[in-house]
């Protein structure tokens, strides 16, 4: 299966040059960036490990870019996402998070149905890989 | 001039003319505090306009129709209504815009049937007015913080969603009647494991003989937890919770609770103080809650009588949804574009400042109330995604029901013609190109690698509504000379 969350999963990997360009986006609005891995994809997992800090004072994509790339050089399997934060008044929140590397195999999620009262059933999901030690998952 | 009459004689029994009893105080300047309403009246033949907005004012206050002495035992001056400005329509002979300032201890604090029960009680019924329409309020800080509002917001909804950067894509099941709960959730799984965020129960979708309630929440749930795991995406089906009384839709809403749903729905015809009741209700249990706007039509459409629906849009920020129905443009139900623009600003931004060409008269400070998603339905399809962006902008949900389920390779594919569109727009926009000027070609490119796409683009390509608006502002932006 392929993971959808995030902004662009639905197009073709974006390369290089396109993350530059969403970059350059995100800074022209005064927004953070950072990059976040994991490998739990669960869809309630929200908090992915941080790259480091959000680069609050890097202005310059192409140092940005720098960072992705080494973020995927040290977890070429794991799930990364680039994700961008708006302080503003009324948002303080995420404005765009887009993943940027998928483990080379996704083998998906399994769900859980426990039947409980009249036909009411208690959903669980799981994701395979997670079956297996943080690290030793992909 | 004030035309009031001061003294013993104000009190003398009998009939005497509204703008003489204190109800039009031209020289009056507005409160931080008051309550302003904005009325477009339409006075009968022989009517002075200042003495028809005087009526309003009185009428929506504390007058009646003679002198009473019981009058003199209240702060009666501070409790009448004041019409302050009257002023004519641009390019309407018989119509003027009255402007009337409330004071803020006409109010119970954080009632919306209260509120509506003075702005639009008797006074529209009055006979010396041909026409009567509420066209905008403005709500001082200090009532807005009486009432709760959206229980979820924007941000905290993406939040929970973790979805970012975009609209949120939807699809009302059709069809709207008929379908066994079994048939309902295929429809719901196909739409979501697809691509789409939200699957919706359409308005009239209750608890009827061919579906009943139950069966349609459990099989919904099915669904919506089957597409999660096929996507590790985060989804919801509007489960909608409308029923006869308040017993009957808390006991709805809780099984959706229950079962695990992230969102429940009401509709506008379930009134002020149930939507505000299943508000709270959202508010605790950590519930987003949609609002159809059924039945608004019947009092927004037409311009010289009725609400203007930016005023149902303050009402319901303030009694508290999340979502709410507020116009397409582009597709088939009534939305002039300016119209549009005023009402959705109305729902998301934290302050409105008076913009008369989008039908926004007064300067609106939202003190913190949360951000209304407001949703674009009826008539929309893949094919017009850059000028649905264009005229929306991110923060809507894009409800595509017949431009989803119609789709000729299923519906799944229909989901996903969607979201590759909607992602290719909004990855253009980003990238700074025109991307309303080059949408087709930006759709056509995207659709190279998405047979789905291509199939949408081909069956919708000329499908468009271009009728005329009837709820349009009165105002053009002039030029400013240079």
């Amino acid at each position: 299966m392929r993971l959808t969350q995030g902004t662009f999963s639905f197009l073709p990997e974006l390369t290089d040059a396109q993350i530059t360009r969403q970059i350059e986006y995100c800074l022209s609005n005064g927004w953070a960036v950072n990059a976040e891995y994991t490998d739990d994809p669960h869809p309630r997992n929200t908090f992915w490990e941080m790259w480091g800090m959000p680069l609050f004072d890097l202005k310059d994509p192409a140092g940005i870019l720098m960072e992705i790339n080494a973020c995927r050089k040290t977890f070429p399997n794991h799930y990364i996402r680039v994700s961008a934060f708006d302080p503003t008044r009324g948002v303080e929140s995420l404005r765009l998070s887009f993943i940027v590397n998928r483990p080379k195999e996704e083998p998906g999620f399994h769900l859980e149905r426990t039947e409980s009262r009249g036909r009411n059933v208690i959903y669980t999901t799981h994701a395979y890989a997670t079956q297996k030690p943080a690290g030793r998952r992909y | 001039m004030s035309e009031t009459v001061t003294g013993k004689d104000r009190y003398k029994s009998g009939v005497m003319a509204y703008k003489k009893m204190g109800y039009w105080e031209p020289d009056y300047q507005p409160k931080d505090t008051d309550v302003i309403a904005l009325f477009r009246i339409t006075p009968q033949e022989g009517v002075d306009p200042i003495e028809a907005a005087a009526a309003v004012a009185g009428e929506s206050s504390t007058a009646t129709w003679t002198v009473v002495w019981t009058d003199r035992l209240t702060a009666c001056e501070r409790y009448r209504a004041k019409a302050y400005r009257v002023d004519p329509v641009p390019n309407a002979p018989e119509q003027y815009f009255a402007y009337i300032a409330y004071d803020l201890d006409l109010f119970e604090p954080g009632s919306i049937a209260n509120l509506t029960a003075s702005i639009i009680g008797n006074v529209f019924g009055f006979k010396p007015l041909k026409a009567l329409r509420l066209e905008d309020m403005r709500m001082p800080v200090a009532y807005l913080k009486t009432f709760q509002g959206p229980p979820t917001g924007i941000v905290v909804e993406r939040e929970r969603l973790d979805k970012y950067g975009r609209p949120l894509l939807g699809a009302t099941v059709k069809p709207k009647l008929g379908l066994s709960g079994r048939n309902y959730g295929r429809v719901v799984y196909e739409a979501l494991r697809g691509g789409l965020d939200f699957t919706k129960d359409d308005e009239n979708i209750n608890s009827q003989p061919f579906m009943h309630w139950r069966d349609r929440f459990l099989y919904c749930m099915e669904a919506v937890n089957r597409a999660q795991a096929m996507t590790g995406e985060i989804k919801g089906s509007y489960l909608n919770v409308t029923a006869a009384t308040m017993e009957d839709m808390y006991e709805r809403a809780d099984f959706a609770r229950e079962l695990g749903s992230i969102v429940v729905m009401i509709d506008l015809v379930i009134g002020y103080t149930a939507i505000q009741s299943m508000a709270k209700w959202a508010r605790r249990n950590d519930m987003i809650l949609h609002l159809h706007r059924a039945g608004h039509s019947t009092y927004t459409r037409q311009k010289n009588h009725g609400i203007a629906f930016r005023v149902i849009a303050k009402w319901m920020r303030m009694a508290g949804v999340d979502h709410i129905h507020a116009g397409t443009v582009v597709g088939k139900l009534e939305g002039d574009p300016n119209t549009v623009r005023g009402i959705y600003d109305v729902l998301r931004e934290t302050y409105n400042p008076l913009c008369l060409e989008h039908g926004i008269f007064f300067d609106q400070d939202w003190a913190s109330l949360n951000r209304v998603m407001p949703v674009a339905s009826g008539g929309i399809h893949a094919g017009q995604m850059h000028q649905l962006i264009h005229y929306l902008g991110e923060d809507c949900v894009l409800q595509f029901g017949g431009g989803t389920i119609g789709h000729p390779q299923g519906i799944a594919a229909g989901a996903e013609a969607n979201r590759v569109a909607l992602e290719a727009i909004i990855l253009a926009r980003n990238e700074g190109r025109d991307y309303l000027a080059e949408g087709t070609e930006i759709l056509e490119s995207a659709a190279r690698s998405c047979p789905a796409l291509k199939a949408a683009l081909e069956t919708w390509k000329d499908v468009t509504f271009n009728y005329e608006s009837t709820d349009t502002p009165d105002f053009a932006p002039t030029a400013t000379p240079t």
